[in-house]
């Protein structure tokens, strides 16, 4: 057993060092371009020759790095609670329809206006009523599962009404789209693009507290987890007290996606994708490996994907959201069709 | 001195509670059970095997009655140290995992471990005894996937056995099972009992091994429970009453059941 610890270990500290490495890279690379010597008298807070570059890296490219380990290290981990708790490799951080809710939010802030009119009219778009919007839009869905997990003992009942919250949020936000101005529409797409350049420090500042506090509560659910890979009845026979497991599990997902698509937008396939790249990494089942992993190679994925979607030395700036979808999903398949024994 | 009782049940019914009133599959069962028994339930399919046996490990409520682990109410034990005296093997698949078979046995130390499921020193020692009671020890790295049927069953016997309580509830473990791997289990089972003390109880189909392994034997027929030593059924002639006699009888004298010609 000891050799096999080893190799986990050797694994996770040779991750770290390629997340090190894709961070500093990742600041390094942007549309305008920054000699190397420069970029490391930035670091170091030496003089350099031109003040602005400073201001970039300072106040654009280290926010929005940092933004994006922690939308990557969120999403990986939320995806991987929900593929355990269902039991479902398909199942990812979105499934219970928090990223709808949080569509649903910010489609009624941003197009509720000619729909509706009246109030939404006279709220002021900005980061934060975006935010807050987006957060009160995957809380309304939140409450209407919880409510109705509480009504029901099947784990994968939950999963189904998930997704037909997620269709009506779908269906509102339709209805709502018709009635709006190209300018509106033009508004709500952009956001569902996803992005991580738009924080501040200080809103920097509450998404990591948020996002710290809500791993905190997963170190409560490692052992029963990994109880759960035995099925519902195995678990409960051990001992595991499953309804408690249900609800920190939910809950703690619900905050870290409702979170991140606060402050990022709806990001795709990180979430289911991540997990089953750890697994098919590290070979493991075993969530004390599992979850600190599935947080580093989120971050990395994540930090690489925004450094492609800046396409570097050029003015263009691709969607996130894109990029995630095309670069990422051709290395699973890849990694599924060379290792087609390993099961996820 | 009386022996105290691992497991006794009073005027149990069990069944399914429906708004519309209760479902009840068998009524009226009671019986008690002392330590290092190997108790087998037998009785024809749909007959409520599996439900009495998931209503004395707590995962369904009984109807009617009670359950007593150690002379506790089943009710006021929580799961925790339920989880410490009665381990389960189900007839469910587990889900698809990566785990192995080492970490599968070890799972079963769960309701010993700290918050974080660390191993201890003597969370190993129970795990190696395991695997090596049930034979598995060569297979320990192999993932569960890459396992036979035999060789899963014998796996999570083996889990059932690292959670070290004094009761050990099988549903069907014999199921799917080609004849030598049935015998095999059965051994696995009537060895545990006499090395360790604990007391099994395990529905099955293979009803002449029972006759000739069990200690105790539970008859469920449409409107009975008995339960009893082999001699004491058959003496009752309880036996001839567990399948409809067109196809099989029970002949006293090979004490075993034969086909009807």
């Amino acid at each position: 057993m000891k050799k096999i610890k080893s190799s986990y270990t050797k694994s996770t500290v040779g991750m770290l060092i390629l997340l090190v490495l894709v961070w500093f890279l990742n600041i390094n690379l942007g549309s305008i371009h920054i000699p190397f010597k420069q970029f490391v008298a930035i670091l170091l807070n030496s003089p350099v020759e031109n003040e602005s570059w400073r201001y970039i890296v300072l106040h654009f490219r280290i926010p929005k790095s940092i933004s994006a380990i922690l939308v990557g290290s969120g999403l990986g981990i939320s995806g991987l609670l929900m593929q355990t708790l269902f039991r479902n490799p398909l199942a990812g951080p979105f499934v219970l329809g928090i990223s709808s809710g949080a569509s649903l939010g910010v489609a009624t802030l941003l197009l509720g206006a000619s729909a509706i009119g009246g109030v939404f009219s006279s709220i002021a778009v900005s980061n934060w009523s975006i935010s807050i919007a987006s957060s009160l839009g995957s809380f309304m869905v939140l409450s209407a599962v919880l409510i109705a997990v509480k009504r029901i003992r099947n784990t994968m009942s939950i999963l189904i009404i998930g997704l037909m919250f997620g269709s009506i949020s779908a269906a509102i936000i339709n209805v709502l789209s018709y009635f709006s101005s190209a300018e509106e529409l033009q508004q709500f797409i952009f956001w569902s693009f996803g992005s991580l350049g738009n924080l501040s420090w200080e809103e920097l500042g509450v998404f990591a507290s948020i996002l710290f506090i809500s791993f905190l509560f997963l170190i409560l659910v490692i052992k029963p987890l990994n109880s759960l890979l035995l099925g519902e009845n195995y678990a409960r026979s051990l001992g595991i007290n499953l309804k408690q497991t249900r609800y920190i599990v939910l809950i703690v997902t619900s905050l870290i996606t409702g979170v991140i698509t606060a402050f990022s937008g709806p990001i795709a396939f990180i979430g289911l994708a991540v997990p089953h790249l750890t697994k098919l990494i590290f070979t493991t089942s075993n969530h004390r490996i599992l979850l600190p992993a599935v947080a580093i190679l989120g971050a990395i994925l994540m930090l690489i994907c925004d450094s492609i979607a800046q396409v570097p030395t050029s003015e263009y700036t691709l969607p996130i959201n894109a990029v995630t979808s095309l670069f990422g999903a051709p290395i699973v398949i890849w990694l599924l069709v060379r290792k087609h024994k390993t099961v996820l | 001195m009386e022996m105290k009782n691992i497991l006794k049940a009073s005027k149990l019914s069990i069944g399914y509670a429906h708004k519309k009133g209760n479902y009840s599959i068998a009524n009226d069962i009671s019986f008690e059970l002392t330590k290092g028994k190997m108790v087998c339930l037998l009785g024809k399919n749909g007959i409520g095997k599996s439900t009495l046996l998931r209503t004395l490990s707590k995962m369904q409520p009984p109807l009617n009655g009670s359950v007593f682990v150690d002379e506790t109410n089943l009710n006021s034990i929580s799961e925790t140290l339920l989880a410490q005296k009665m381990s389960v093997v189900l007839t469910e698949r587990i889900p698809e995992s990566q785990l192995t078979v080492f970490e599968l046995v070890a799972l079963g130390r769960q309701p010993y471990t700290n918050w974080l499921g660390k191993l201890n020193d003597q969370d190993y020692k129970k795990i190696q005894y395991a695997l090596e009671q049930v034979g598995i020890s060569d297979i320990q790295s192999k993932k569960n996937y890459e396992l036979s049927d035999g060789q899963l069953q014998k796996v999570m016997i083996a889990r059932a056995l690292a959670q070290d309580t004094s009761l050990i509830i099988l549903d069907e473990p014999t199921a799917h099972l080609d004849i030598h791997h049935k015998i095999e289990v059965f051994n696995i089972l009537k060895a545990l009992v006499k090395n360790t003390k604990k007391t099994v109880i395990l529905s099955t189909h293979e009803v002449n091994l029972a006759l000739k392994m069990a200690d105790e034997l539970w008859l469920m027929t449409e409107n009975d429970f008995k339960s009893g030593t082999q001699e004491e059924l058959i003496a009752l002639k309880e036996l001839d009453k567990l399948f409809p006699q067109d196809l099989i009888l029970f002949n006293p004298k090979s004490k075993q059941f034969e086909i009807n010609n």
